[in-house]
């Protein structure tokens, strides 16, 4: 019996020829991540049980990315204490200000992720690193503390769903419109526990950032991770940066999936998710008329640059409405430096918009942008959960950079049409 | 072990940020987490939470981020127990590590009403509502999960099986 992409990954980490969907396994980690939400508590864990090593200081990566810079004087004391067990521990990837970036985006950018890895973070968005080929989970401190002390995790290999994109792709849809399509298909627990494997020829001609956005949305729809076989793209993305070698597996023809979802991507449209779960998705086309006050363009869901020229292409020339806030956050320093060097800097300032530096900030309601009671805004994040980005009494609407951009222009959610057709 | 306590219900899907809104994650002390559980859901919910209720929600419970504070919050506040028709796989793995007994029954969750008193067996899985005189059987825990709960988490396993070597 053939094996898929997630089953070969988890039976070569484990150290077996062949797992099945059900079966408990114990796989060894390449890397282990933490950020200032959750590293605290799994320090604290370590230090319980009195651990005094962890397993490997290279394969450790604490990034400080949520509170920072340190909002408050509590969140300066979990960094603080996150800082010195680093330290202390001399963990080589601790994100100190300066070098840090969102988890999600620094990781695969600097290279200590890569094709063929088994990967935890006590961050759910960890499934993001799927779309290099690898084996990706969120979990909580607790694994994320074990994880360090073992370098190992316990895992139900879990059943696959593949989804098949075919089709031609349609102007200024991307793969934030196609992960938003795929789970107001199958539900905010479609994939619950399952892998999410993402095939057909939209994906393989699917740009690297793309993919990243793909991956990281698996959670939202439940999965345990979701995955993008590496082909060609990803080596080109891989080369020169990850440090280990890649290692490429394919799923086998007959390989068994608990469901094959096809999607005929020439019927997709820029989607919008409306609140409070990412499964309420709209077509731009049936949105209708919804006013905001704020957009956010950034994430580890839509914070690279691709996602920010893509805002710039639209902004360009343009000026967002004047009751309007527009925050821009460059997920990492690479990525702020290379937008600025492009110029896109002068495009988003130019049109009243706000550059920020890399944080996730706004995305969980924790600083740099948060809502009050009654605002609503359009996101290029991933959750628009009751109370995600500040009051329990605003809103958060999901969509593409393309559209938040033409969102902030227009005052209201907008599509590309609404602001290409003038 | 055996769990009794009042039943507070909530409805499908509810999300961490529900659970343990972010604006109180810059702290990690279970008491401090303990003022604001659900409170996203319910406000108030803190204050009116007696210590050894029980949870009764909908299904997917705890979606939604991995942040162990949810966990940590309710079983700080005072809940002994959550049962549910299916747990988002993290909020699942979390609760089973630190030790937050959840039981996944659909026909329990559906028939089990607020305010209801009901008892839980643990170790069996079998769920009274004792306010109807109705019994309900979870689904089992896999071994090696039971394993974890019986060393009082995982923390208490690794150390137990990894750490000593
Ligand atoms: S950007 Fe948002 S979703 Fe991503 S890691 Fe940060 S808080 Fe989580």
């Amino acid at each position: 019996m053939g094996m898929t992409i997630t089953e070969k990954i988890l039976a070569a980490h484990a150290g077996l020829d062949e797992v099945k969907p059900g079966q408990l396994i114990n796989a060894k980690l390449d890397i282990v991540l933490g950020n200032d939400i959750t590293s605290p508590v799994a320090i604290n864990e370590f230090e319980k049980v009195g651990a005094e090593t962890v397993f490997d200081k290279c394969k450790i990566c604490l990034v400080p990315d949520h509170f920072t810079p340190n909002k408050d004087i509590k969140s300066a004391e979990q960094v603080k204490q996150v800082r010195e067990f680093a330290h202390k521990h001399e963990i080589e990837h601790f994100f100190e200000l300066g070098q840090m970036g969102v988890e999600h985006c620094i990781l695969p950018e600097q290279g200590i992720v890569g094709p063929g890895d088994a990967i935890i973070g006590a961050d759910s968005h960890t499934c993001t690193y799927g779309a290099l080929g690898a084996f990706a989970t969120g979990v909580g401190s607790t694994d994320m503390a074990a994880g360090m002390i073992t370098g190992e995790a316990w895992f139900k290999v879990p059943e696959s769903i593949k989804f098949v994109f075919k089709g031609e792709l349609q102007p200024h849809v991307g793969g934030k419109d196609l992960i938003l399509y795929a789970i107001g298909d199958i539900g905010v627990d479609g994939a619950r526990y399952m892998a999410m494997e993402f095939t057909g020829p939209v994906i393989d001609n699917l740009p690297i950032d793309d993919r990243f956005t793909m991956c990281n949305m698996a959670i939202e729809a439940g999965g345990k991770n979701g995955i993008i076989a590496a082909d060609e793209t990803t080596m080109e993305y891989v080369r020169g940066r990850f440090k280990r070698e890649p290692v490429i597996y394919k799923s086998d023809e007959d390989a068994e999936y608990a469901r094959v979802i096809e999607y005929d991507c020439s019927k997709i449209e820029p989607q919008v998710a409306f609140p409070h779960l990412p499964e309420n998705t709209r077509g731009i086309s049936e949105v209708g008329d919804v006013r905001i006050d704020q957009v956010v363009i950034g994430s580890c869901t839509n914070g690279r640059l691709s996602d920010l020229r893509i805002a710039a292409e639209f902004l360009k020339g343009q000026k967002v409405a004047p009751h309007i806030r527009c925050i821009v956050i460059p997920g990492t320093p690479l990525i702020y430096r290379q937008a600025m060097h492009e110029g896109l800097f002068d495009i988003f300032l130019d049109a009243g918009a706000i550059v920020s530096t890399p944080t996730c900030g706004p995305c969980l309601g924790g600083h740099m942008g948060v809502l009050a009671k009654g605002e609503r805004a359009v996101a290029t994040t991933n959750r628009n959960f009751i109370g995600r980005m500040g009051s329990p009494g605003s809103e958060v609407y999901l969509a593409s950079p393309a559209v938040a951009a033409c969102s902030a222009i227009k005052g209201k959610i907008a599509g590309p049409k609404e602001v290409l057709s003038k | 072990m055996i769990l009794q306590g009042k039943v507070w219900k909530f409805g499908d899907d509810v999300d961490t940020d529900q659970i343990i809104p972010a604006r109180y994650l810059n702290s990690s002390d279970p008491k401090e987490l303990a003022k604001y559980a659900m409170e996203d859901a319910r406000a108030g919910f803190a204050e009116v939470v007696g210590q050894g209720d029980i949870i009764v929600a909908g299904k997917n419970f705890g979606c939604g981020s991995s942040r162990e504070h949810a966990p940590i919050c309710i079983k700080a506040a005072g809940i002994t127990g959550v049962i549910a028709p299916s747990f988002a796989r993290i909020f699942y793995r979390n609760s089973i590590n630190i030790g937050l007994p959840i039981f996944e029954s659909k026909e329990a969750a559906e028939a089990i009403e607020e305010g209801h008193e009901v008892r839980v067996d643990a170790t069996s899985g079998v769920i009274e509502d004792l306010t109807t005189g109705k019994n309900f059987q979870a689904v089992p825990f896999p071994d090696f999960m039971q394993e974890l709960i019986a060393a009082g988490g995982l923390m208490n396993y690794i150390k137990k099986n990894k750490m000593d070597k």
